[in-house]
């Protein structure tokens, strides 16, 4: 079932290109979010380096061979963060910046709220419904552990999805069964759609993880350079491995950065105005 | 005909014919739940690295299927009824069925198979469950046979499927008639009277309605439909061209599974004047405890009063 043609192309991006790549992806998630006055807005700019990161430094993928089967597979498992995800694939070449802003939450449009793998490349699969991801991101890595492909599989979600029963189900059975290629990046941004993480549930997830078997990081989610290094770590592991992404909900627009109010604010005029200025964009 | 004596779980008809399909193919491979004791033991033998105990993770195990599938394996997989259907019913809806992968779930002792072990082993719900999932096939085979074939069958045929397995009853059965396929029912006995409609294994229950009716001159045709979805809507077609009455018969409730779905086809059929009756469960848990027989005696699925409703139905009609 390989290929053995597939070559990855690999970004043109540095290391320190990173941050303004990041900024370009907020700016679009911003302007998606203004132009259909949706929400989700919070989740998603809270994701930004961690999907840049690993969009133009390390994922082996190509925007011009999308299906190839030797690429990594990424799994946004926290799927209300897609205006993110679509930003990362405007940017990466797998769909165009206008159709990311033009075909997002309008009438006969592309793209949903949540992503649907039938929208467009490099899409690899449908969420929206929390604790999907890592089963499915297991049975992709299982598959390709089977079949001598080298490729890497990883997953974004959340720390208030690791309330949903199945995570630890998947936790479980990747330990268990030694997939390796498998990184899940949890985005710990303290918050959940109605309160703060830690009292919603008191646990330590660190500790949850590593009790299932897995390698446990801990790295600030917003910084490019520590991101690459953990997720290279990773790589560098047999054991599927986890990083616990310490991130703010909001990141980038200061009157929403650590707050509730993030997952569900919908930008007005004066809003968008602050959020583009505070961006760092004159308009 | 054939096996006369004993009531055969069908499970023993789905292991040797998945040996068979997972030595053809290479991609077939079998997630259980962590069941299948004295049954899948000549699989995790002659297949180990093809056979997994996913562990009592029903959810995970679906989504671990779909990400296979996703690699290009043909997934099994494997649980109590009740658990492979609704412990992971939105991991099947979303995981499998929207993204259309190549996923079998099958399910054990559907109905009241698992008697004595209470209401969380029975499964009343599981077809109308699935029937609604769109672009999944239910198969729920009554008969030895028909469980050898439809694992044949879906071996052969990508895509999402439920097959629900249970016992295969001791009655007269002449397969050699018959060529499965996939959305096909099988006449196991004609009659001009009307037609008992039966999905699962309740062909004998449905032989001994229509004994019963012949004592009374009533000639009482049964079908079996393996398949639910899709239904095979020309056989519904060319009985409701010649008989009177159209009667169903499951160990299901009777909302949503073979009633349901031969129900809303008569609605939309334009046929006239057909007398039609579901029997199933009841709209209620049934909480008794008891054997197999029992219980569907406590569900009011006993051949005297299923053939006596049958015959008010026809005393009370101009048809």
């Amino acid at each position: 079932m390989n290929d053995m043609s597939f070559n990855a192309t690999p970004s043109a991006a540095s290391a320190a290109d990173i941050h303004a790549i990041a900024r370009d992806m907020r700016r679009l998630v911003v302007d998606m979010a203004y132009r259909t006055r949706t929400a989700h807005l919070g989740p998603a700019l809270g994701i930004v380096e961690m999907l840049a990161v690993l969009y133009f430094r390390v994922l082996e993928i190509s925007p011009a061979a999308a299906n190839a089967p030797q690429r990594d597979r990424f799994i946004l498992s926290k799927g209300h963060a897609a205006a993110a995800l679509y930003a990362a694939l405007a940017h990466r070449g797998f769909i165009t910046r206008e159709s990311a802003l033009e075909q997002y939450c309008v009438d006969g449009g592309r793209f949903h709220g949540h992503p649907c793998m039938h929208a467009g490349p490099g899409i690899e699969f449908s969420t929206g419904s929390l604790g999907h991801g890592l089963s499915v991101a297991a049975g992709i890595a299982l598959g390709l552990r089977r079949q001598g492909n080298p490729a890497r599989v990883y997953t974004l979600m959340g720390d208030g999805e690791c309330q949903e029963g199945s995570v630890w189900e998947a936790a479980m059975f990747a330990h268990t069964h030694g997939i390796s290629g498998l990184t899940v990046l949890v985005d710990q941004n303290g918050f959940q759609g109605f309160g703060a993480t830690g009292e919603v549930h008191r646990v330590d997830l660190a500790r949850l993880w590593a009790a299932c078997g897995w390698d446990v990081q801990v790295c600030d989610g917003h910084d490019p350079a520590a991101l690459e290094q953990a997720l290279r770590a990773a790589q560098a592991t047999e054991n599927p491995s986890v990083i616990l992404a310490q991130t703010v909900a909001g990141k980038g627009i200061p009157s929403l950065e650590k707050t509730l109010l993030s997952h569900y604010a919908v930008l007005d005029e004066p809003g968008y105005a602050e959020a583009i200025r505070a961006l760092g964009y004159e308009k | 005909m054939r096996r006369p004596s004993a009531l055969l779980d069908m499970r023993n008809d789905f292991v040797r014919q998945m040996l068979i399909e997972m030595e053809r193919d290479p991609a077939i491979v079998l997630l259980t739940g962590d069941l299948g004791f004295r049954a899948f033991e000549p699989i995790r033998e002659r297949f180990p690295d093809r056979f997994m105990n996913v562990g009592i993770a029903e959810a995970n195990m679906v989504g671990v299927a779909a990400g296979l599938a996703l690699t290009g394996y043909k997934p099994f997989v494997y649980s109590i009824a009740s658990f492979a259907s609704m412990r992971c019913y939105e991991q099947i809806r979303t995981d499998v069925c929207y993204h259309g992968l190549d996923v079998k779930i099958v399910a054990a002792g559907g109905g009241f198979n698992y008697a004595h072990q209470g209401v969380t082993h029975h499964t009343v719900e599981d077809l109308a469950c699935m029937r609604v999932l769109p672009g999944m096939r239910v198969l729920c085979p009554g008969y030895s046979w028909e469980a050898t074939e439809a694992t044949r069958a879906l071996s052969v045929s990508p895509g999402p499927a439920y097959l629900r397995l249970g016992k295969s009853p001791n009655v007269p059965y002449d397969e050699g008639r018959f060529t499965f396929q996939i959305g096909k029912g099988y006449v196991i006995r004609d009659g001009a009277d009307g037609v008992l409609c039966v999905t699962g294994n309740v062909i004998d229950l449905a032989l001994a309605v229509s004994d019963r009716l012949a004592l009374a001159g009533v000639s009482l045709a049964v079908a079996s439909f393996p398949t639910i979805k899709p239904l095979d809507e020309s056989l519904l077609a060319a009985f409701a061209a010649r008989v009177p009455a159209l009667y169903t018969l499951e160990e299901h409730s009777t909302i949503g599974g073979l009633g349901g779905a031969v129900g809303e086809w008569l609605a939309e059929s334009g046929v006239q004047g057909m007398r039609f009756r579901r029997f199933g469960f009841p709209d209620r848990f049934i909480t008794d405890v008891g054997s197999r027989d029992y219980l569907l005696a406590c569900a009011g699925l006993d051949p005297a009063r299923i053939a006596a409703a049958i015959l008010s139905d026809r005393s009370s009609s101009s048809v």
